[in-house]
């Protein structure tokens, strides 16, 4: 039993709660969050400080919830959800403090406080939850409150489309994945995450093992999103607020990824080795599609700024996908490191559009003009930090993911197609190289050149937003200069749970 | 033959007869009462209920033990097991809050009219629901065919008249249409019944059972097509695909609160009967009924989702909802197939199901009728309710993602999980994959409705400067009746105790031997 781990994930829920009472005054509502969050992050890098490194969860807390239904409350963390764990409740607290000054016009900002704060504790408790149930249970958390965010505090025109497609297209998939989580249980009798990831797929025939990871391979890719599942993410993104667009790039797309490493390559190993090929291939087209679509918006005067972030999302969670479908250790910690990098780095690059969007009322290349550097110079070099950031240069965050994952590749997991895998290895360096064409691209058409659109604003970057963007650029350098600190975390429990040595 | 005078088991009966008492003192006390002394009618109707509630410890507490009572030696025609009272508890509760819900509707004296809905008369309506209610707390415990077919019509014969009752055209059209179909069921019942005793020989329903499974193979297509007749009898009342027709048009002409009756507490006894049958009489038709019943949960899944895509009218696309909903529980019984002779695996799923659906259906009609006696029928006269009311907002809220099964409405999540369970642990794959899409569908229209609750401005068309008053009017934050707001505390209390413990419910999957 362990209370802190619980009260981290509980503390944002009771924020929310909090901000139900009567009488919760705007300024105040905002307070809270900030407070939850604050809280929530320092729980969770006390639960980093006293992480100890191996195999095996900590903090374990394992009590029956509805016996009859074979539902237990167990949570525990270990060194595949401790950095997702930290990522989280570092982005939320830097959204509530940005939603301190920045609450676009939609509804009253205790609702909005009151919805990221119930998106956390959904993302938390997925990356915390060592039941099947209860994972998908967290995992469900988090539709209602982006459903709304998107829905009510959205940019007006697109708003309405774009939240239904998230949600149904979302809700599709994880209902298809529970289907999958009662197959398995039908056949072991347990949805304990532990022990099922312990036996290694005993108990499971082969065709059962292959039809529970199609289905729970399928709702996790919708999460991902994998190529072709992917077309609720561009809409989702350039329509949601800000806040929102940071939350789900940053936090939500990594439950996908996470389940699938958690979850369906641990818990059914011949069906991982069915599908990986596939996911595999998925994924670089994803990498390869993604970059191509940017440069084609790169070049469309109508192409939006966070749907091209949206779409090299697509692109990096691509690698994530070809990392988790190499199979092997190396592959997974890419994938993971993937996932903290695009959560830090893309986190930052929607913080900056927003503030691009909120300068000149529009998010739009053919409006926006170019000549950021002229205008506005810090807001230029932090758009161009993000974007170098985002095509993986070395010394920061986005390139070991990006390494390991094809490294993975080079040598995929035994019983996978070396040929096959090393073509894929082949398509993602041309990711690679396409990424960094439309990335740098964009930095060009936005930052150099003459200035020119309308209108011309010259606010630089703020105070505020620089205690906001700070700890993104930050630790995007530290992680890309030390990745080792990560990997120390992450390693031992990749390969723990990949049942190597 | 000699004369035997029969014991009863006067506990046993007891609820029944508490509701039944409770009717012909209601009916006694509108024929002497006056004026504004008839307002203790509904607070008799209350209390009838309540005993009934709590003679159900009693028999709780009286141990493991079946106790039947009308017995001869063929069987027990009425039996008390776990099942009969979980069934009874929640028909009770129920009936309970729907009399909550229709105190402020109801007519002291049939006079005076609040709002310009017509009155409905206080003791016509009580008596009626209280006669309705008899027969489906009575038919929990049946456990032959004649006493099903009498409790079943004593739980409908009164429901006609309470359509009907408020004298408008509307309601009487849908009272006329409720009764006709109705009372075809009835016959296709009554003669699936008829075919089944006679080549079974009995109308006890374990007896049938065991007569069944040594029958004469002549017989046999006569048998099938008696227990096909019954059943279909029985799909009426729970409004499935294609004998729902009656349900929308007679929800929509009934008042809101008798709708709200319909919609739980008829449909959970009729699903109370087909457990009986399906699941006791012909379990060893189980091949055949199996299959068939689960095409039919995935057509009335769909067709009452897809339908209720296209409602405007709160109460119409409820109706709609509560189809699909239908289609949910009928699910555990289409897996039949899939368990052989062993259906105790599955079937209380569609019980659990039933426990959890009758709250958050309650509790959404809980808040249309708040809305209907303020603004208006209409699922955009709910636009912007949380700066009316936000509790009832909250609540409506909670209802409906309840009903849609995902969180916050945990309690529907963990029953919809509870049928999927029953499903896959069934094999029946195809059946699984259709309800995770009628998940979706019916998610779309459960969170258009959540939406439209906090939109921010008034309701209706854009405010003009002249019709601010009026709009205020509308948006109306007059206080709650209050017999509404202990419905809306009632059953989101329980809604949030069965999120948070769900177990409460779900313990009857666990329960030896539920079906007996």
């Amino acid at each position: 039993m362990s209370v802190v781990l619980i009260l981290v994930v509980a503390a944002p829920l009771l924020g929310a709660a909090l901000l139900l009472l009567p009488g919760v005054g705007d300024r105040a509502a905002r307070l809270i969050g900030v407070g939850a969050t604050a809280a929530t992050l320092v729980g969770a890098v006390a639960l980093a400080c006293a992480f100890r490194r191996g195999r095996g969860m900590r903090f374990e807390t394992d009590v029956s919830w509805a016996p009859s239904l074979g539902l237990r409350f167990h949570l525990g963390i270990d060194g595949i959800s401790l950095p997702l764990l930290v990522l989280t409740a570092l982005l939320t607290l830097l959204v509530a403090v940005h939603s301190l000054w920045n609450i676009p016009p939609g509804g009253s900002s205790r609702a909005f406080v009151a919805l990221f704060l119930l998106l956390e504790t959904g993302t938390l408790g997925t990356f915390a939850a060592l039941d099947l149930i209860l994972f998908f249970l967290f995992f469900e958390v988090v539709l209602v409150p982006m459903y709304f965010l998107i829905n009510r505090w959205g940019s007006a025109g697109e708003r309405g489309p774009a939240s239904y497609k998230f949600i149904l297209y979302t809700l599709l998939g994880s209902a298809v994945m529970l289907l999958g989580f009662l197959l398995i249980q039908a056949k072991t009798g347990t949805f304990d995450m532990v022990e099922l990831a312990d036996r290694h797929g005993a108990g499971m025939s082969h065709g059962v093992q292959v039809l529970a990871f199609l289905a729970i391979g399928l709702g996790l890719a919708v999460k991902v999103p994998m190529w072709p599942l992917h077309t609720w993410l561009p809409d989702a993104h350039t329509a949601a607020p800000t806040a929102g667009s940071v939350l789900l790039a940053g936090v939500l797309l990594k439950m996908g990824t996470y389940g699938l490493i958690r979850i369906a390559v641990p818990v059914l190993p011949e069906g991982a080795e069915t599908f990986a090929p596939y996911l595999a291939a998925f994924g670089v087209i994803g990498i390869v599609y993604g970059s191509l679509v940017c440069l084609a918006l790169l070049r469309d005067p109508d192409g939006d700024l966070k749907r091209i972030i949206a779409y090299s999302s697509v692109g990096h969670m691509g690698f994530a996908l070809l990392g988790i479908a190499t199979l092997t250790p190396q592959g997974v910690n890419g994938a993971l490191f993937v996932n903290i990098g695009h959560g830090l780095v893309t986190g930052l690059l929607f913080f900056l559009a927003g503030a691009v969007k909120d300068r000149h009322g529009t998010a739009l290349l053919g409006r926006l003009g170019g000549g950021m550097y002229g205008r506005t110079p810090r807001l230029g070099a932090l758009v161009a930090f993000g974007a170098v950031a985002g095509l993986g240069l070395p010394g920061l965050a986005g390139f070991w993911g990006e390494l390991l994952a094809m490294y993975g590749a080079y040598e995929p997991g035994a019983g996978l197609s070396v040929g096959g895998y090393r073509t894929f290895l082949a398509l993602a360096g041309l990711g690679t190289v396409l990424t960094a064409a439309y990335l740098l691209g964009l930095v060009r058409r936005l930052c150099m050149g003459p200035v020119g659109g309308e209108p011309t604003v010259g606010v630089d970057v703020t105070g505020p937003e620089l205690v906001v963007w700070t700890p993104l650029v930050a630790l995007t350098l530290v992680a890309g200069l030390w990745p080792a600190t990560l990997l120390a975390i992450t390693d031992p429990a990749v390969r723990a749970l990949m049942g190597g040595s | 033959m000699p004369f035997d005078v029969q014991s009863i088991d006067w506990l046993a009966i007891s609820p029944v007869l508490a509701v039944a008492v409770a009717a012909l003192v209601v009916l006694l006390a509108d024929l002497f009462l006056e004026g504004a002394r008839k307002a203790v009618l509904p607070w008799l109707t209350l209390a009838g209920l309540g005993a009934g509630l709590a003679l159900l410890v009693p028999l709780r507490a009286d141990g493991d033990d079946a106790r039947g009572t009308f017995c001869s030696p063929s069987g027990c025609s009425y039996v008390v097991t776990d099942l009969t009272l979980v069934l009874q508890l929640v028909l009770l509760g129920s009936a309970f809050v729907v009399v909550l819900l229709s105190m402020p509707m109801v007519g002291a004296d049939g006079a005076e009219g609040a709002g310009d809905s017509p009155e409905v008369p206080g003791g016509e309506y009580h008596f009626l629901l209280l006669s309705s209610v008899t027969g489906a707390v009575a038919l929990a415990g049946a456990r032959d065919l004649l006493t099903l077919v009498v409790a079943l019509e004593t739980l409908s014969l009164p429901a006609f008249a309470l359509v009907g009752l408020r004298r408008d055209g509307r309601g009487g059209e849908a009272a006329l249409k409720f009764f006709l179909l109705s009372a075809g069921a009835t016959a296709v019942l009554l003669f699936g019944v008829s075919l089944v005793y006679g080549s079974t020989g009995s109308v006890h329903l374990a007896r049938i059972a065991g007569e069944l499974d040594r029958l004469d193979p002549k017989l046999t297509h006569v048998a099938a097509t008696g227990a096909v007749l019954t059943m279909i009898g029985f799909a009426f009342k729970v409004a499935a695909v294609p004998f729902h027709a009656w349900a929308p048009d007679t929800y929509r002409g009934a008042p809101i609160p008798v709708a709200a009756y319909l919609s739980v507490v008829s449909k959970t006894a009729g699903f109370a009967g087909l457990l009986l049958v399906a699941g006791i009489a012909f379990r060893p038709y189980a091949h055949l009924w199996g299959p068939a019943l689960a095409v039919l949960a995935a057509v009335t899944m769909t067709a009452g989702n897809v339908a209720a895509l296209r409602q405007t009218d709160a109460v119409r696309l409820l109706a709609w909802s509560s189809i699909a909903q239908s289609g949910y529980v009928l699910v555990p019984f289409g897996t039949a197939a899939g368990h052989g002779e062993d259906l105790a695996d599955t079937l209380p799923a569609a019980v659990a199901y039933l426990a959890v659906y009758a709250v958050m259906n309650l509790g959404a009609f809980a808040v249309v009728t708040l809305v209907a006696r303020e603004r208006g029928g209409l699922v955009d006269d709910h636009r912007g309710l949380f700066r009316a009311h936000p509790v009832a907002a909250l609540a409506m809220a909670f209802f409906l993602l309840c009903l849609a099964g995902i969180p916050p409405g945990l309690a529907g999540l963990f029953a919809k999980v509870t049928v999927f369970q029953a499903v896959i642990g069934a094999g029946t794959g195809w059946l699984a994959v259709v309800m995770a899409v009628n998940v979706v569908i019916g998610l779309y229209y459960y969170l258009a409705w959540t939406a439209r609750l906090f939109v921010v401005e008034a309701p209706g068309t854009p405010p003009v400067a002249g019709s601010e008053g009026a709009a205020e009017v509308r948006t109306g934050t007059a206080p709650m009746p209050l017999p509404l707001v202990a419905a809306l505390v009632l059953t989101g209390a329980l809604g949030v105790l069965l999120s948070v413990a769900p177990q409460l419910v779900l313990h009857v999957l666990t329960v030896p031997g539920l079906l007996g």
